[in-house]
């Protein structure tokens, strides 16, 4: 057996891993923003670095990770929020903000012309009129919101977003922030002075009180607007409870305490010098920044280095790359029936569910949180699932059936995850009632298992399928074990469907005392356990052979799509999360292709190219 | 039952043995198994999209918990039974499952996991069953210091006619809803009056009369009735909606029932109770949910909800409350929270939702005789499936161990 192809494919495939994990490095006299992606802050509701802030803020505002000035020039997520955050003036002039929808461009007055981005200071004068439209449409149910609604929304809460984010670290307009709080710092006492002395009616110091109005005023907005928190409640407790909070609120707090927290006075800093355009003077400052949060917070500052190091990997990114790689080379091993490329593709597979493994593993440390959490994890779970199982049937097999399986369901769902995350944070807080590790670990693993079999068994019969009616290779032999396959995924699908809906049921029983009440997400989940009875019923009765068998699994396809995403749109229900209009045509088409296959499937034994000289029916 | 067998196979049955073995044998099936699953989905899958237009608890009545499904299903029209119904095909399956395991039931360890897994589902069929028939569901809303004895139903109202010349405590005739659909004369031994309902709305939307609806009569002639007139409206169907039940009402002395004291509106959308004077003694009428009254009584001392930090996302909701039962000499704090229920004389307290502001909490309240049939059933199905499928697997690799 040659090896050589074997060793090419691994080649190829260290050759992509090591390409996308090299770590980015600031160019020499340029301000350190790799240092400062790393700094933790409290957004959303959890602890993470500028560097997912920097992501999940482009993302839902552009729409993409990187953002394009013009032809030439390119700049990254964390330089955008840092030109945000520290430079709002130049920030402002960023085709930042994402516009597909052309009746949005028509309320502007702007004819399509083929541009799709648009910068703040482009869409200032009309800022009046979306916010107007935009809350019309907050009174809408989502699933009754035309594209122009969605539209105009999203573009509402891109604007409300980035006006926060420009007011969160300093102050929209200001020259020297760094002054300003000083300037506060020392107006306290005199004008808290003269406060009193005004209540009580006597002679005060007007300008004193004046001063310190205006800056207390002016930081109780900043504090206000803020979506960023990065005062870290320190060893002193400096936020309330010891919560993390904003500058504003660390400001105002200072009236109490008669000092600024140090931390803030650090960030007021490392502002001005980004603001000053001074990299040096940046780089001095942010290491005393850095040194500071490490100090008062070493938990969150290592998870925030971890997290960032994880949105440098990319992990699902390359594990999406190599599951291309060892599809194709499952396609080369079945065109030259080379045993050495199968193995190559096996080796490949290995390699990709590493680092499926390693995100997967990496967000479950992140959020402290079993597996699946939202519409989001439970596609790379999928995926996860199938690779793991596809890896297992081809080392029982070793026939190339389990690594094309585990390659192509593996990528799909990746795919499918990654459109799934434009709407901003993926390790988002969970609601009140889904916050029980124990139900998350036991019921939804147990469901999406059960949907990854699924999966597999429609995948196995797409393959028996194509194989019989349009090529000749479906031998009797390959027929029978591809049809075993199925029918042994099904049985595992059986077990994991039935067990996580029964403990769905008791979740729901410990929570609202209902067993269960005929959601739209519960009846999905139960329409894939009676299609497993249906189908194994019917195979012990003889009513199916290996034709009505895959038949039967492909649509299996359909129904748990249908119970996956399908119910979603709906739009009703305890379950409905996450509606999305976006993804009814793929599901639609994905739903249609299922329905020609099993056509196909239906074709008499004698229109198979693989059954046609043999008298092997099935 | 064997000689049945041997009568079958010498081709002369009798009719009178060859009937009920026919029978058994459709009932004991395995079409009739995989007929009834398939069924069954179609069922699950209308019943899942007609909730977009009928909203979950119109569909539940209508699909799954009802002998068979009625098309059109507008109210008064003819409609012809169209599709079996939950409960239905629940009970077909059940009777099939059972004269299954009769029929061909032989104790093999082969077979064990198969023969837990429908041990298993019949408990699971019958915990449904029973659950359907005896469960009842109510809400509790207590704002902070308040007790409640009781709890109300959601979804259907009683007229409570209630004596309050006692100072000390009320007495209260309440009709329920159902009646009160039926029409008629109603009477009640502490009463000195009759009730005679002249109409019930099961839904229903007012308008004052004036500008609004200057044509329209008003509803009664007593109390803000009045000056009300009344629409029927077409039931409620989605989530977050209910249907608001109003009637007229006629109110007759008891001892001279020609003698009308005039008509009126009862409502849960009007504020305050009205009141009825007869024979010098005063009642108050009100149109009020249903309640379900306890032996013991619960106060909530503090609501609190928690959020997480620079976000509106709910981080946890929970009623600090005490119970008070005379009977059984109870009176501690309970804590109720998300995910953690109180659990106290057959009912369970779950954390539901709280009212805008905060300023009061709002508790399902269950009483579930049936609660334990799918703990026990999951556990039993799930034994049985993963022993069946480890026996299969483990079988599989040594043949392909033996046979390379």
């Amino acid at each position: 057996m040659k090896r050589w192809p074997t060793w090419i494919a691994l080649a190829v495939a260290a050759l992509w891993v090591t390409s996308n994990s090299r770590m980015p490095k600031s160019a020499p006299g340029d301000r350190d923003l790799v240092a400062f992606g790393k700094i933790p802050v409290l957004a959303d509701g959890r602890t993470k670095p500028l560097d997912t802030v920097a992501r999940n803020a482009l993302l839902v505002i552009h729409g993409r990770q990187t953002l394009r000035l013009d032809d030439t020039r390119t700049i990254g997520a964390r330089r955008w929020l840092a030109d945000v955050l520290f430079d709002a003036p130049l920030a402002d002039k960023y085709p930042a903000f994402v516009i597909h929808n052309p009746d949005v461009l028509g309320l502007f007055g702007w004819e399509q012309d083929g541009r799709k981005y648009f910068s703040f200071a482009e869409l200032v004068p009309f800022l009046e009129k979306i916010d107007m439209q935009g809350e019309q449409v907050e009174r809408i149910e989502p699933s009754a919101r035309t594209p122009f609604q969605v539209a105009i929304r999203n573009l509402r809460n891109s604007l409300a977003l980035y006006q926060r984010l420009k007011n969160s670290l300093r102050p929209e307009v200001t020259g020297s922030f760094a002054d300003e709080v000083a300037t506060f710092e020392k107006a306290i006492s005199p004008g808290l002075e003269a406060m009193r002395e005004r209540e009580k009616g006597g002679k005060f110091d007007k300008e004193k009180f004046d001063v310190f109005v205006a800056l207390a005023a002016r930081f109780q907005t900043m504090g206000e607007m803020a979506c960023v928190f990065p005062v870290p409640p320190g060893p002193s407790g400096s936020g309330p409870r010891g919560e993390w909070i904003s500058i504003g609120a660390s400001l105002l707090q200072t009236i109490s305490d008669g000092v600024v927290d140090p931390a803030t006075k650090s960030w007021a800093l490392v502002g001005d010098a980004y603001h000053g355009g001074d990299p040096e003077l940046f780089n001095r400052h942010l290491p005393d920044l850095s040194g500071r949060m490490a100090e008062s917070e070493p938990q969150a500052t290592a998870r925030a280095a971890y997290e960032f190091l994880f949105n440098q990997l990319e992990p699902f990114y390359q594990a999406m790359g190599l599951y291309v790689l060892a599809f194709l080379l499952v396609c080369f091993s079945w065109l030259g029936g080379s045993r050495s490329l199968g193995t190559a593709a096996f080796c490949v597979l290995l390699l990709a569910l590493a680092a499926h493994t390693f995100g997967l593993g990496s967000r479950m440390y992140l959020q402290g949180r079993p597996p699946v959490t939202n519409l989001y994890s439970s596609a790379i779970f999928i995926g996860w699932a199938t690779a793991v199982i596809g890896l297992v049937i081809e080392r029982i097999f070793r026939d190339g059936v389990g690594s094309a399986c585990a390659a192509v369901i593996g990528f799909t769902t990746l795919i499918i995850a990654h459109h799934l995350a434009g709407s901003g944070d993926t390790l988002e807080m969970l609601q009140a009632v889904l916050d029980t590790n124990i139900w998350l670990a036991t019921h939804v693993v147990a469901i999406t298992i059960g949907y990854s079999a699924m999966f597999l068994a429609g995948t196995l019969a797409a393959i028996y399928v194509v194989r019989g009616v349009f090529t000749t290779s479906l031998t009797k032999e390959s027929a029978e074990s591809l049809s075993r396959m199925t029918y042994g995924v099904i049985c595992f699908a059986t077990l994991f469907s039935f067990v996580g809906t029964v403990l769905g049921g008791i979740w729901a029983d410990q929570s609202w005392g209902r067993f269960w009440g005929w959601d739209p997400k519960e009846n999905g989940a139960l329409l894939i356990v009676l299609w497993c009875a249906v189908t194994l019923h019917a195979r012990w009765g003889g009513f199916l052979r290996q034709r009505g068998l895959a038949v039967m699994a492909l649509f299996g396809n359909v129904i748990t799509s249908f119970s996956w995403f399908g119910v979603n749109m709906l739009g009703v229900g305890l379950h409905s999360y996450g509606f999305m209009n976006k993804a009814v045509p793929w599901l639609a088409g994905f739903m249609v292709s299922q329905l020609v296959l099993m056509a196909f499937a239906s074709l008499p034994p004698a229109r198979w190219k693989s059954f046609q000289g043999t008298k092997t029916t099935s | 039952m064997d000689r049945h067998r041997a009568d079958g196979r010498r081709g002369t049955p009798s009719p009178v043995t060859a009937m009920p073995r026919r029978i058994f044998d459709f009932l004991s099936s395995l079409k009739l198994t995989v007929t009834c699953l398939s069924l069954a989905i179609i069922l699950v899958f209308v019943g899942t999209l007609a909730q977009v237009d009928s909203g979950i608890y119109e569909v539940q009545r209508r699909y799954f918990q009802s002998l068979v499904v009625w098309w059109p299903a507008t109210p008064g029209a003819f409609s012809l039974p169209v599709f079996p119904g939950g409960h239905l095909l629940g009970a077909v399956l059940l009777l099939n499952l059972v004269a299954a395991h009769a029929r061909r039931f032989r104790w093999t360890w082969k077979k064990f996991g198969i023969h837990l897994t429908h041990a298993g589902l019949i408990i699971l069929l019958v915990g449904g069953l029973f659950t359907d028939l005896f469960s009842v569901e109510s809400f509790l809303r207590l704002a902070p210091g308040e007790t409640k004895n009781y709890s109300e139903d959601p979804r259907a109202v009683e007229l409570a006619v209630i004596d309050g010349s006692d100072s000390g405590f009320d007495q209260v005739a309440a009709i329920p809803e159902s009646r009160l659909r039926r029409g008629g004369t109603i009477g009640h031994g502490s009463l000195p009056f009759r009730i005679i309902v002249r109409r019930f709305y099961q839904n229903s939307r007012f308008q004052p009369i004036g500008e609004a609806a200057r044509d329209a009569a008003p509803a009664a002639t007593r109390g803000p009735g009045s000056q009300i007139a009344v629409f029927e409206v077409p039931r409620a169907t989605a989530m977050n909606e209910r249907d608001l039940q109003s009637a007229v009402i006629e109110i007759v002395p008891a001892s001279d029932p020609r003698q009308s004291l005039g008509t009126w509106l009862v409502s849960g959308q009007l504020g305050a109770p009205q009141t009825v004077s007869c024979e010098g003694k005063t009642w108050r009428l009100a149109m009020r949910p249903a309640r379900y009254y306890k032996p013991y009584s619960l106060t909530l001392r503090k609501f609190s909800h928690e959020r997480y930090p620079g976000t509106e996302i709910p981080k946890n909701f929970a009623s600090h409350a005490v119970l008070t039962d005379p009977e059984h000499q109870e009176n501690r704090d309970v804590l109720i929270s998300m995910n953690h229920p109180l659990r106290y004389r057959g009912d369970t307290y779950f954390q539901s939702g709280f009212e805008k502001g905060d300023t009061a909490t709002i508790l399902q309240v269950v009483y579930n005789p049936g609660f334990i049939a799918p703990y026990v059933a999951c556990a039993v199905v799930g034994t049985g499936l993963l022993y069946q499928f480890a026996l299969h697997f483990a079988g599989f690799l040594n043949r392909r161990k033996t046979t390379p």
